[in-house]
């Protein structure tokens, strides 16, 4: 398995990280500010809705206080995702750290699924694809910003990656588990949410499911 | 507090509560890791959190306007080229060639 196999992994995500950065970059230098925060933005917080969020909140001139809670809150799904990887990241250390903090909804999902190929170190493995991943989003980021609202180009529909991605992800998964267990909790954790608030749909579904996983099976999972 | 100090408190705060959820179960159930419960737990999670995914991409698309028929004729034609060949790539990218090509010619007129 060489880097360019590694690569080709990581190329959905591409074609999607990179209009989206886009999207971000031009709306966010709609604000006036230079091009190179947008980069540092996509360097230092690496997060698709909550960067989006953040150009909502600046633009309403939010306080920081409210601005870190949205951010959090936002964000708290991640906290379900490390629960799978918990032995995948090795030892603590620089790369373990870097390896978390790129933990993005399309990271996980691609480590998740695909199996690290023979020969190659796992933590390397991922490595490289949480390292892909990041550089596409800060290229799209830096391009929208440094082209801003002048360039016109046909991507509309691109953003279809994502979609297919994760269609094709659930299909892998299914692969892998065999049981229709996971995908009808996870279906019916969706459906709860999206009653219970169709903004909050994403945190609250993972939350249900996790809880619905481990209630309706407290007496068996020691026989798994 | 001037307008780059406020967008760089800004960028700092919002990498450090993005990377605070991200590190929370490695710090909190570091010690855990061997416990049934996180066994059967972490085995679930990855289809559970795809098909979820899933969802909340679609949770906004109208399948009764024309861009919901041409999600839903590129999602068809994923989901079966991929039962089809089972090559990811080759599923993803005929998909989006697809729904772009429906929705860039407005197909449904």
């Amino acid at each position: 398995m060489m880097t360019s196999d590694i690569f080709k992994t990581t190329l959905p995500v591409m074609f999607g990280y990179i209009p989206l950065g886009i999207a971000f970059g031009v709306l966010f230098q709609e604000l006036g500010y230079p091009w190179y925060l947008a980069t540092l933005m996509a360097v230092f917080v690496y997060a698709g809705a909550a960067q989006f969020l953040i150009v909502g909140l600046l633009a309403a001139g939010a306080g920081l206080f409210e601005i870190v809670v949205s951010i959090f809150l936002v964000n708290s799904r991640h906290m379900f995702y490390g629960l799978s990887l918990l032995k995948d990241y090795g030892a603590w250390g620089f790369r373990k750290l870097y390896l978390i903090f790129g933990l993005t909804d399309e990271t996980y999902s691609l480590l998740t699924t695909i199996s690290t190929p023979d020969g190659l170190k796992r933590q390397q493995h991922y490595l490289t694809i949480t390292f892909f991943n990041h550089t596409y989003w800060v290229l799209g980021c830096t391009l929208g910003a440094l082209i801003g609202s002048t360039f016109e180009f046909n991507s509309q529909g691109l953003e279809f990656t994502l979609t297919a991605l994760f269609v094709v992800l659930v299909m892998e998964q299914w692969k892998k588990i065999r049981q229709v267990k996971p995908f009808l909790i996870a279906l019916l954790a969706a459906i709860i949410a999206m009653l219970i608030s169709s903004d909050h749909m994403l945190l609250l579904s993972i939350f249900l499911s996790v809880v619905l996983l481990i209630g309706q099976n407290i007496k068996g999972i020691r026989d798994e | 507090m001037n307008n780059y100090e406020y967008i760089a408190l800004v960028i700092l705060l919002s990498m450090l509560a993005t990377f605070a959820t991200r590190i929370f179960p490695f710090i909190v159930f570091h010690r855990h890791k061997e416990h049934p419960i996180m066994a059967y737990v972490s085995k679930y999670t990855p289809p559970m959190v795809m098909l979820i995914l899933v969802v909340y991409i679609l949770k906004d698309v109208d399948f009764i306007s024309d861009q919901g028929v041409y999600t839903g004729i590129a999602m068809l034609a994923t989901v079966l080229i991929h039962w089809w060949r089972a090559n990811p790539l080759l599923s993803i990218f005929s998909g989006t060639f697809l729904y772009m090509l429906l929705l860039q010619t407005q197909w449904l007129g």
